[in-house]
């Protein structure tokens, strides 16, 4: 039909005017990833893995799935010494805008890892972790954590980054540099407010539960 | 007091609601009918906390069994994630849940906890002349801030439904141990005085877009999932409270929003607030100058609507924005 006959015409069209640009730029996201470049940016997989999925271990977070704009900015941030971290500033900086933005692209359309990370923390620690998470602390003022980083704590765009299928150790280290104050790139001082009121215990805690939860792929 | 067994069950949602267009009932007639379309009057304000800081509300692992559990269990559910709650979202006419203006599932000091309501109904109301009870009371928040008129339902529920027992067995249950006709400290807001110089609509936008808009967008319309349920609440626009309900005066909102937001950054157990008295009624004067859905007490026009339920600080009828307020987005 000549309907039919359009659409493919224009759906043909349209393939062949986004294809090259897109491939473009994952193939540059692919390339950084796997191989680094000549600027002192090393391959992201030597610590973040070939699934993007991190190293729990050792302290590298996952990647893969979160969303491409968190991504981004947090490499601007290192790049720019706003967020302070020794390991990641000589490779963001080595990075340009462009292979920025175009290695956080890459990662936010990798399907995470299936399989959450996990923790060895006892089911009373978990069951605290999760109350915690799901909904605060509220006899001293702490709102749930899911009430910014959604759902879930799969993230909400790009200013509440997705904490299921992060490792333990990571969001631990995180909320600790909000409380002594070496990371500060949060938007509003949100997170630094929260992070402020709580001990090492529920730290522990709500890190282990979220550890425990399967990551959900990139939604934007 | 206690840190364990925190409360506030998850404020997930999950379906997005049916609007009833069936229901066109004239609004005139139901004004009259409906003994919930009333002036909201201001209480007195709450006491200081004293030593002893704020009642001490029970915990998770303190809900009943039985017949009772399964009710304050439901009510609590209603209360929380009233757009999930399959009798509750049908009286939901818009993108709020109960605890978005209740922090903590209602626990939270300062943040209008159940607690400190519940022991303060039944009371007389001078401004409708009769003694109110809870059931009503909570009939009225549907009304207004739930928008009742917009729901599946279309009308807030019935007088003595279960829905209404079950929430009321959880008020009961979280005002368990709190003396009766007392007026508790961290009950209600705390009323923040209006400035001296009043307000400025545009400081509060500026206001608005630097603490607000990253989870209320710039629009003003919240965020919800891809599967609509709400991540954050809307505060103006169809999804929003309607001009009824008392978070569309500006001195309520300012004191919601002193202690209470930016969440996380203000903390209404603590008192510690994020954002000037000054910023707290500018940025309460741009969320409440725009349109929202139409007063229920709809007397027929914007003026004789104003001039009979409008006589507190509000922008109803007022001109903002190019325009004269009231419209509502119906």
């Amino acid at each position: 039909m000549h309907f039919s006959h359009r659409l493919k015409t224009l759906s043909g069209l349209l393939l062949t005017a986004l294809v090259p640009a897109t491939a473009a730029a994952s193939d540059l996201g692919e390339k950084l990833a796997q191989q680094g470049n000549d600027s002192g940016a090393v391959a992201c997989v030597t610590c973040h893995g070939a699934d993007g999925g991190g190293n729990g271990p050792a302290g590298w977070p996952r990647l893969a799935g979160m969303n491409a704009d968190y991504l981004a900015k947090q490499l601007d941030d290192l790049a720019s010494e706003e967020r302070e971290n020794a390991t990641m500033y000589p490779i963001a900086s080595g990075l340009s805008a462009e292979e920025r933005q175009a290695v956080a692209e890459y990662y936010a359309d990798m399907t995470p890892p299936e399989e959450a990370p996990g923790t060895d923390a006892s089911e009373t620690m978990m069951e605290r972790g999760q109350a915690i998470a799901e909904n605060g602390l509220w006899r001293k003022g702490v709102p749930s954590c899911v009430a910014c980083h959604g759902p879930g704590g799969h993230g909400v765009g790009a200013d509440f980054p997705a904490l299921s299928g992060q490792h333990s150790g990571y969001i631990a280290n995180q909320i600790k540099a909000w409380q002594d104050g070496s990371r500060h790139n949060d938007p509003n001082e949100l997170m630094a407010s929260v992070a402020d009121r709580l001990t090492e215990n529920e730290i522990k805690a709500v890190a282990a539960w979220f550890a425990a939860q399967p990551a959900r792929p990139s939604a934007e | 007091m206690k840190t364990t067994n925190q409360h506030n069950p998850r404020r997930h949602t999950a379906l997005a609601l049916a609007l009833a267009a069936t229901l066109l009932v004239p609004t005139a007639a139901l004004a009259q009918q409906d003994e919930t379309l009333t002036e909201q009057v201001e209480l007195e304000e709450a006491p200081e906390a004293g030593e002893e800081g704020y009642f001490d509300y029970p915990g998770m692992d303190e809900l009943p069994d039985g017949e009772f559990g399964e009710a304050v269990r439901s009510g609590m559910e209603a209360f929380v994630n009233t757009r999930q709650h399959p009798e509750a979202r049908r009286h939901v006419g818009n993108g709020q849940n109960c605890a978005n203006c209740h922090l903590g599932g209602g626990m939270a000091a300062n943040s209008a906890p159940v607690w400190g309501a519940w022991g303060i109904y039944p009371k007389y109301r001078g401004k409708n002349d009769h003694v109110n009870t809870m059931d009503e009371r909570i009939r009225g928040c549907f009304t207004y801030s739930m928008n009742a008129k917009g729901s599946e339902a279309g009308a807030p529920p019935e007088p003595d439904s279960q829905l209404l027992k079950d929430m009321q067995s959880f008020m009961f249950w979280a005002a368990q141990g709190a003396p009766v006709g007392e007026n508790l400290p961290g009950r209600g807001y705390r009323s923040v005085p209006e400035p001296e110089d009043g307000y400025s609509i545009s400081r509060g936008e500026s206001i608005y877009e630097a603490q607000c808009a990253i989870c209320h967008a710039e629009d003003g319309s919240g965020k919800f999932t891809a599967d609509g349920e709400q991540i954050f609440p809307p505060l103006w626009g169809e999804k929003a409270y309607n001009w009824g309900a008392g978070m569309h005066r500006i001195n309520t909102a300012a004191g919601f929003i002193k202690y209470n937001m930016p969440l996380g950054k203000a903390n209404p157990v603590e008192k510690h607030a994020a954002l000037s008295d000054q910023e707290a009624w500018d940025v309460s004067a741009y969320i409440n100058s725009h349109e929202r859905p139409q007063d229920p007490r709809w007397e027929g026009d914007k003026a004789t609507t104003a001039e009979k339920w409008h006589t507190h600080k509000c922008l109803y009828n007022h001109e903002a924005h190019g325009h004269t307020l009231g419209e509502g987005t119906e």
